[in-house]
């Protein structure tokens, strides 16, 4: 019971770092541009594709296909933010709704046509396939290797936040849109810089995410529940709301199916309706 | 708490309101009386406050401290929507009307509303003819009546202001708070629309906010100046004219928008 | 010219029946001549009409935005499909019992509803949406989980006419269904309600500023449209004589949204219009490519938002009131 507490909790951990880099661009940006996109869980979807891809057709090692992942999704994110929604910013909520999910459609089908709707093998180099057991808690390498990963663009993040111009202007544009432009802060661009880096995020958590929860064209659709969960329940715009919730969502996600598989993901959503009217702009919101 | 503090004569009272964004102060020790029948006016540079005092008054806020008496019942806890239901209405600086909707609608909206028919799904509007037609009256009188079938958002600015107030009529205010009714309208228009206002019924009590000043001392009978989230001072047009720090407050800050 | 008419006259005439209306209500009579082998799908046209009516209800005219609609959609399915499976078949009181239901749900969660706007609204629906088809697919045993319920045994329509093969009785049923709530949503529209209802959309701050309970409004219409689409969960279920989880997912609103953004929404027949094209379209094209179906569904409404914000109805009235001027 014990030991297999400690497992529920590290695989849930490492599950909650996951989740963390698919959701904290969206977090971010819809707290600047309070911008509805539901087509982030695409742009992670991107990314596991692209690693999938590079390692089988071009025979490309796993380690370097995850900045290609990154790269890709964000260049993808910036085409798509210049094209269209940029122009949905002012329109209503409804607005912006349909327009990212007619985006997720077009992801979806894609994803089916090119890739098929088949669960894509994704080989580890072997010095990720093992693991190792300390206390009776087995820590597998690829896991370890996922929180440590989450846990430096967690640093780097809010170092970059807190101590950078361009992070500066960024908290200004969250905390008043209007007050920021006023100060000669070039709003449009910091957001479309932001959004890439978001989705370039959520590319390199869609290619971490295939060895652990696999790859197939509903990756956008139900990692995008969980992305607007930790969304919803971690605040706008907040990294530490994000990971919070996130490593909170990942264990509980873990143990639930862990321990009560008949109820499947009824809990977590329960919570999720709960918070939200509790505080509807999440635990950690300010807003 | 702060119990039935006779005010008496007065229709709508405030009792000490505070509030602050944060820490920004823009009401503080607010207290001042409306008596029936009144034409109030509520003057001082931009960004004083006088938006959020009307706010404050009508529910749109709720203070952190002090309370707000209607014909001398405490309101304070009472929602916008119920306030306007006992007669406290108020009009906005920037419009905030019903782009597609006509303006008979508009207004047939709000007079459905105030004689408790918004609920009724089983009979058609044309159905409530004495309904409709006081909206149609009421638009009558601020000379909309010729625009009345075209969707507000068609509407030219100044006639949008006036059914700003047509709104507010319709709901058969006993105060009304006018949030610079003339906000926007070219100056020679805006005596117009001052007669509008000063030929309201006298059963209507009214404060407006205004920055015109040669509009301020002809319609309004009494005139509170607000300064950095207080009231300065209360006076006849001659007294607020004549003081110092009023002028003080009006030299030092020319420009007000 | 307008002015010139009593204000409740005026009124009056922008209430009445436009001949086109007429001639769109007797086309629906059309199928039955004309393509007498696709009545099962003109059923399906007309119960996804319903639906989508019952969406333009809180969506098109109150401006309520829900990801979860379809949450009273399969709440009707299921109602009827248990109950016919474990107690009687008997269609009408069925259809009563499964608008029941799901207006008892929509009623309870109209008082959260009402609360939020914005993000907020948004994500709740989306959750509750989720928690209803998450709770569906625990209780296998008695909604068969994600195998779809099956035993659903329907008794002819008043005991009388069977539910044949080619879907004659189902689409003359769906169809009268759909025409009675209509004429329930068309008065709707017309009454002081419905003129409160748009003010609601058009400008929410407002409304409590002329006095107007906002929020009892919306739990009202909310509940109106829950019912409406609970009818026509209820029909599905009756005329197919199955229910699946589907009737319940995220899918099933995004579809619904679509149908009537496609259509336009806050105007009336925006929903009927989108069904129509969409069902038909699916029809035609789901038997060359099926799972590529949803990327032009994407497209679509890309495009939708884009370029024809108000929907083909919108861009039909901008369509003829050009044409109209240009030709005076
Ligand atoms: N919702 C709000 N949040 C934060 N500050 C506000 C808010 N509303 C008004 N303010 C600030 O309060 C001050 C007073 O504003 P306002 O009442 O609109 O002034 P006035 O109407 O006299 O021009 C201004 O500095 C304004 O920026
Ligand atoms: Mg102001």
């Amino acid at each position: 019971m014990l030991t297999s507490l400690g497992g529920v909790l590290f695989d849930g951990f490492a599950y909650g770092m996951l989740l963390f880099l698919l959701s904290v661009g969206l977090s971010v940006t819809l707290g600047m541009m309070n911008f509805i996109n539901l087509a982030h869980g695409s742009f992670g979807m991107l990314g596991g594709y692209v690693t999938v891809t590079l390692m089988d057709r071009l025979g490309w090692p796993f380690l370097a296909t995850l900045p290609a992942a990154f790269v890709a999704a964000a260049a993808l994110s910036v085409v798509l933010e210049r094209l269209l929604f940029r122009h949905s910013y002012r329109a209503g909520e409804l607005d912006q709704v349909l327009l990212t999910i007619g985006v997720v459609f077009m992801s979806v089908a894609s994803a089916a046509y090119i890739w098929g709707t088949v669960q894509q093998p994704v080989q580890l180099p072997d010095y990720f396939t093992g693991s190792f057991t300390f206390l009776g808690v087995n820590f597998a390498y690829y896991r370890l290797f996922l929180i440590g990963t989450a846990l430096v663009v967690t640093l780097l993040l809010v170092a970059g936040l807190e101590w950078t111009r361009f992070g500066a202007q960024v908290r200004a544009a969250v905390d008043n849109q209007r007050m920021a432009r006023g100060l000669g802060i070039n709003v449009n661009l910091a957001f479309a810089i932001t959004f890439a880096l978001g989705s370039g995020l959520a590319g390199l958590g869609g290619s971490l995410a295939i060895a652990m929860v696999g790859l197939d064209p509903d990756f956008a659709f139900a990692y995008l529940v969980y992305v607007l969960i930790v969304v919803s329940v971690g605040g706008l715009a907040s990294i530490g709301g994000s990971f919070a919730a996130a490593t909170v969502l990942g264990i509980s996600d873990i143990a639930g199916k862990y321990y009560f598989p008949a109820l499947g993901s009824f809990l977590i959503y329960l919570v999720m309706v709960g918070v939200l009217m509790w505080r509807p702009a999440g635990l950690f919101g300010k807003r | 708490m702060a119990t039935q503090i006779a005010v008496t004569g007065a229709v709508l009272a405030a009792r000490g309101l505070d509030k602050s964004f944060g820490s920004l102060v823009v009401a503080s020790g607010i207290d001042f009386e409306l008596p029936q029948g009144a034409r109030y006016a509520l003057i001082g540079p931009n960004g004083a406050g006088k938006t959020t005092l009307i706010n404050l008054m009508t529910g749109m806020l709720r203070p952190d401290r002090g309370q707000i008496f209607l014909g001398g019942e405490a309101v304070t806890a009472l929602g916008p929507a119920a306030r306007v239901k006992r007669g406290l209405v108020r009009t906005f600086q920037i419009n905030a009307l019903f782009p597609h909707l006509s303006a008979l609608e508009a207004v047939a909206l709000a007079v459905c509303e105030r004689q408790g028919h918004g609920g009724i799904w089983w009979r058609r509007l044309p159905d409530y003819r004495a309904a409709v037609e006081e909206a149609h009256a009421i638009l009558a009188s601020l000379h909309l009546a010729d625009d009345c079938y075209r969707l507000t958002h068609e509407l030219a600015y100044g006639q949008q202001r006036l059914l700003e107030i047509a709104l507010a009529l319709a709901t058969k205010p006993k105060v009304l708070l006018l949030d610079e009714p003339a906000a926007g309208v070219p100056r020679d228009e805006s005596g117009a629309l001052f007669g509008v206002i000063s030929g309201l019924s006298r059963d209507i009590t009214v404060l407006f906010i205004e920055h015109d000043m040669d509009v301020v001392f002809r319609f309004a009978s009494r005139i509170l100046v607000m300064v950095g989230g207080r009231i300065l001072v209360e006076g006849s047009p001659d007294q607020i004219s004549a003081d110092p720090r009023v002028r003080e407050v009006y030299l030092g800050q020319k420009r007000h928008g | 010219m307008a002015s010139a008419a009593a204000p409740h006259a005026y009124l009056q005439q922008q209430a009445r029946w436009h001949w086109v209306e007429i001639v769109f209500w007797l086309s629906t009579l059309l199928p039955f001549v004309l393509f007498p082998q696709y009545l099962q799908l003109a059923s399906q046209i007309a119960i996804t009409a319903l639906f989508a009516l019952s969406l333009d209800l809180i969506l098109g005219y109150a401006g309520v935005v829900s990801l979860g609609h379809a949450a009273f959609f399969g709440l009707g399915a299921y109602t009827a499909g248990i109950l016919s499976k474990f107690y009687w078949g008997e269609p009408l009181s069925l259809l009563v019992a499964g608008a029941l239901v799901a207006g008892l749900v929509g009623y309870a969660t109209s008082w959260i509803i009402a609360y939020f706007r914005h993000l907020a609204l948004i994500m709740i629906t989306l959750g509750l949406g989720l928690l209803l088809y998450e709770a569906a697919n625990s209780a296998s045993w008695l909604t068969g989980g994600a195998d779809g319920l099956q035993g659903v045994r329907i008794r002819p329509l008043l005991d009388y006419f069977n539910f044949d093969l080619y879907g004659r009785t189902a689409y003359t049923y769906s169809l009268i269904v759909l025409f009675l709530a209509f004429l329930v949503t068309r008065r709707i529209i017309h009454s002081p309600f419905g003129l409160s209802l748009r003010g609601i959309r058009e400008n929410p701050v407002r409304m409590p500023a002329i006095g107007a309970p906002s929020r009892a409004h919306i739990r009202k219409i909310y509940t109106i449209a829950a019912v409406m689409a609970g009818i026509a969960g209820a029909l599905i279920a009756e005329t197919t004589e199955t229910v699946s989880l589907e009737t319940l997912s995220f899918q099933r609103s995004a579809d619904v949204l679509v149908i009537l953004i496609l259509g336009g929404a806050g105007r009336l027949y925006g929903g009927i219009v989108g069904a129509i094209i969409y069902m038909v379209a699916r029809d035609q094209f789901s038997g060359v490519n099926p799972q590529f179906w949803y990327f032009w569904i994407g497209l679509l409404l890309v495009a939708v938002v884009m370029f024809l914000p108000n929907g083909i109805l919108g861009g039909l009235a901008r369509f003829t009131e050009s044409w109209r001027r240009r030709s005076r």
